[in-house]
């Protein structure tokens, strides 16, 4: 296996953007990562999307998105891993440069959400859940969600204050990016006081749907000089797990077991532990989404995840920075591009391209993207080379 | 939504609760599988679940999905069989706010939803309080 860095990304303004379609909030992106990277072609391409077909009507993404990037013959590959599907297109780029059979690939992810109303963009994203024996009976994700809050909540007294603390938290870091689709400061009052989705969930414990996209250029290290003048990044792990398809079926329904296995896979094959990163990208969907990832991941002890907004560990001038980017709450989630778009902030963190959000002698950083209510995880580890 | 077909094929497990218990290690899955992820045993006989359990978590919707926006809001919540198996299904007739984690519940037939005005009639199982 080659070592193998991403040397360009790009992404857009994240919004609800009614005069761009699909493929061109793609080919966007996708220009913007190899204008970044400075590359002259693309050998292989993969685009993350969840449900071209429930959102925009059209599937076959590999070729027609290849076809829009003018670069026809190249193979181009659509996966779908739910909202993880942006995070399996960066991993399966990374396995085509590791392994040898390419040297310039791709890697991207798009959701064109707003096209369709709330009722079916809400049933598009159930089929992320089982059809058959959770959406069956009237659940919704931020059902599901508010069911892994409420053991959370009871086991480890969790509060709905700490819930609402990681909303404003990531809002607070979303008001420093540009790209962020809801960029205000919001209180933990305003988010506890925002109407009930699903108790106990609140409006504004909940993501946005977001149309938007995100890609980068992905290369083998030592060919990095042939390529590029930018200094790359190392991807230092690439993990991927799976787990129950339905939340009912888990052993425990307040964790997420297939972040928990993927870290520990990403940890072993980086050579590294939590406490080494500087600051994590994590799949905020839901605020009690980020406080079960941040303990999967081993960067606080189980039960200790809602403390972690409240007392200031996790904000952008704490101990251990997570969603420096504004996370998927206010950056937004268009969901088969999220996973590639922690690339995106984690990259542009570690050039030290961040602005005012910067987090200062970033060297090691890590990104977690899951699917469903964690059926499957993504996790990669990110190294700064000077 | 469903489909007739997926509506019929279904009717097993929603209109008579059947479960797979594996003759390798005992474990009930629901619904049947064809492969048992404890032991990898191929071979299962039919079992009923069991019509009794405790609530080990909930929710009330209050934003429903298509089909379910007349019913708003309701309590959704896993349930812990007393065989053990865990299912999801609503818990019907009850003041969603007095719900509590541990509450008995047991297992009624009843109508879930329907495809519209003059589509099928989608029935299964919703829970109690027993
Ligand atoms: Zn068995």
């Amino acid at each position: 296996m080659r070592d193998v860095a991403v040397i360009g990304v790009g992404m857009n303004k994240w919004g609800e953007l009614w005069n761009d379609s699909h493929r061109t909030i793609w080919t966007d992106a996708a220009l913007k990562a190899i204008e970044d990277a400075g590359v002259d072609r693309v050998d292989s391409m993969y685009v993350g999307c969840m449900s071209g077909g429930l959102f925009v009507g059209q599937e076959h993404l590999g070729a027609m998105l290849a076809d829009q990037l003018g670069m026809g013959p190249i193979p181009g590959t659509r996966v779908e891993s739910a909202c993880a599907s942006g995070g399996l297109a960066f991993r399966l780029a990374y396995m085509e440069v590791a392994s040898g059979m390419s040297d310039i690939v791709l890697a991207s992810g798009v959701e064109k959400m707003t096209d369709v109303d709330g009722a079916a963009a809400t049933y598009a994203l159930s089929t992320a859940a089982d059809q058959e024996y959770e959406c069956f009976h009237g659940i919704t994700f931020p059902g599901l969600y508010a069911m892994m809050a409420r053991v959370h909540m009871s086991r480890y007294g969790t509060t709905q204050k700490q819930l609402a603390e990681v909303a404003a938290k990531n809002h607070a870091n979303g008001s420093l990016n540009p790209n962020a689709q809801f960029p205000m400061k919001v209180t933990a009052e305003q988010v506890m006081n925002s109407p009930a989705v699903a108790d106990p969930l609140r409006l504004l414990d909940c993501s946005p749907i977001t149309d938007g996209a995100a890609a980068a250029i992905l290369v083998p290290l030592d060919k990095v000089k042939e390529f590029t003048k930018n200094t790359p990044v190392r991807i230092a792990a690439s993990a991927h797990a799976t787990d129950t398809m339905a939340l009912h079926d888990r052993g425990d329904i307040a964790a997420i077991e297939s972040t928990a296995r993927a870290a520990e896979k990403a940890y072993a094959q980086a050579g590294i532990g939590p406490k080494d990163l500087s600051f994590c990208e994590v799949h905020d969907c839901f605020t009690i989404s980020e406080i079960m990832a941040i303990e999967a991941l081993g960067l606080v002890e189980k039960g200790q995840g809602g403390a972690a907004a409240e007392s200031g560990l996790t904000a952008l001038s704490g101990k251990m920075p997570v969603n420096p980017s504004g996370g998927l709450k206010s950056k937004g989630h268009p969901v088969g591009a999220t996973g590639v778009a922690q690339v995106y902030e984690i990259v542009n963190q570690l050039r030290g391209n961040s602005d005012k959000r910067q987090i200062k002698d970033a060297h090691w950083a890590l990104a977690q993207n899951m699917g469903g209510t964690g059926a499957s995880s993504l996790v990669h580890i990110f190294e700064r080379l000077s | 939504m469903i489909g007739s077909p997926r509506s019929w094929r279904e009717k097993p497990q929603r209109y008579r609760y059947e479960a797979g218990k594996c003759s390798g290690c005992s474990k009930i899955f629901f619904p049947p599988r064809l492969v048992c992820d404890a032991c990898g045993s191929k071979t299962f006989e039919t079992q009923v679940l069991a019509q009794t359990g405790v609530v080990e978590t909930f929710t009330i919707i209050e934003v429903a999905p298509s089909g379910f926006t007349d019913e708003a809001p309701y309590a959704v919540g896993i349930i812990k069989l007393d065989d053990g198996v865990k299912v999801t299904a609503q818990i019907a007739d009850c003041k969603p706010e007095e719900l509590k984690l541990g509450d008995k519940v047991r297992l009624e037939f009843r109508k879930v939803t329907e495809d519209g005005a003059s589509g099928i009639l989608h029935y299964g199982y919703k829970f109690v309080l027993a």
